[in-house]
C-alpha cells in the first residue's frame, strides 16, 4: 500500500482551497433573497404569533378547532388574507432556507440538482394548494352535516 | 455557533411541519368529516407535546431571527451579539412559560376530564 494511492484531506471536496463551481453570475438575486429573509422575517413574527394566539391560547384552544371553526375565520376576509400572507410568506421563506442549506451540504453538481428541484416541486404544489383552498373554500358545502358553522343553514 | 446550528435545524423543521400543515387544513375542502377526523386525532396529550415542542422551535427561530437582523443591520448588533444571544433565550423562557401553562392545562385537561 503506498502512501501516494491517498487523495490529500478534502482535495475533492467543496472546502478544498480550489473552488469547483461555477463563478457566481452577475445578478442581484442573492442580495434580494437576503433581505426578502430579513423582511419577511419580521411580517412572520406577527403573522405567526397572531396565528398561534388566536388558534391555540383564545377560548378553548386547541380543543375548538374543527371545520367549523376554520370556516368561521375563513368567512371573513381579514382573515383569509391573513392566512394567505402567511402561507405565502412562509412558504417563500422556508423554501429559501432550504436552498441555502442545499447549496451549502450537497457538494456534488447532480445532488444539488436534483435536491434543488424536489424543493421547488413540492414548494410550488403546497403554494398553490393552499391558495386554493382558501379562495375556493366553501364555509357551508351541500350535503354536509356536523360540525358547520353556526350561520350556515342547515336543510 | 451554536446559535447558527440551531436556527438552522429549527427552520427546517417548521418548514416539514408546514408542508404537512397545509395539506392536513387543505382537507377543509375535502369535506367537514374528513377534516375533523384528522384534526381529531391530533388531540390527545402526545401531539399536544409535540405542538409545544414546535412552537418552542418557532420561537426559538423567531427571536434569533430578529437578533440575526439586528447584527446585520444595526451598528452595534456584531458587538452586542453575544448580550443579545442571551435576550433571545430569556425572552424565549419568558414566553414559552405562560404559553406552556395555557396550552398543556387545556391538551390535558380535556384529555381527563373526558369531553
Ligand atoms: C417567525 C418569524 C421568522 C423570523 C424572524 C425568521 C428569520 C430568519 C432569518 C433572519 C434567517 C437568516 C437568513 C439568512 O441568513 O440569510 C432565517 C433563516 C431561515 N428560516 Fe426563518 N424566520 C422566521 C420564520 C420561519 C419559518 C416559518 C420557517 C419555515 C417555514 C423558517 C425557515 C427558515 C430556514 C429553513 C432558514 C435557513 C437557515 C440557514 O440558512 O441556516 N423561518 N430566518
Amino acid at each position: 500500500m503506498s502512501s501516494n494511492s491517498i487523495a490529500a484531506p478534502r482535495s475533492n471536496s467543496a472546502q478544498s482551497p480550489k473552488y469547483k463551481r461555477n463563478k457566481a453570475s452577475h445578478s442581484s438575486f442573492e442580495m434580494i433573497a437576503w433581505l426578502f429573509m430579513r423582511l419577511s422575517g419580521v411580517v412572520l413574527i406577527v403573522l405567526i404569533f397572531g396565528h398561534l394566539f388566536v388558534n391555540l391560547m383564545v377560548g378553548e384552544g386547541i380543543h375548538a378547532i374543527d371545520f367549523g371553526f376554520v370556516a368561521g375565520k375563513w368567512s371573513d376576509p381579514f382573515w383569509q388574507i391573513w392566512d394567505l400572507a402567511m402561507l405565502w410568506l412562509a412558504m417563500l421563506h422556508g423554501s429559501n432556507g432550504v436552498r441555502t442549506i442545499i447549496n451549502d451540504y450537497a457538494e456534488r453538481d447532480g445532488t444539488r440538482m436534483t435536491l434543488k428541484a424536489v424543493l421547488y416541486v413540492a414548494s410550488t404544489v403546497i403554494i398553490v394548494l393552499g391558495t386554493l383552498v382558501i379562495f375556493t373554500f366553501d364555509p357551508c358545502p351541500p350535503g354536509a352535516v356536523i360540525d358547520l358553522p353556526s350561520f350556515c343553514t342547515v336543510p | 455557533m451554536w446559535s447558527w446550528v440551531g436556527h438552522r435545524i429549527t427552520g427546517v423543521v417548521i418548514f416539514i411541519f408546514l408542508l404537512v400543515h397545509v395539506l392536513d387544513t387543505s382537507l377543509v375542502r375535502v369535506s367537514p368529516e374528513a377534516y375533523t377526523a384528522v384534526i381529531g386525532a391530533y388531540k390527545n396529550p402526545i401531539m399536544g407535546l409535540g405542538e409545544a415542542a414546535l412552537v418552542a422551535a418557532i420561537v426559538f427561530h423567531a427571536f434569533n431571527g430578529l437578533r440575526i437582523i439586528a447584527v446585520d443591520f444595526w451598528k452595534k448588533g456584531p458587538k452586542y451579539q453575544r448580550q443579545m444571544l442571551w435576550a433571545v433565550l430569556g425572552l424565549w423562557a419568558v414566553t414559552m412559560i405562560p404559553f406552556l401553562i395555557r396550552h398543556l392545562t387545556i391538551v390535558f385537561s380535556n384529555f381527563f376530564g373526558g369531553n
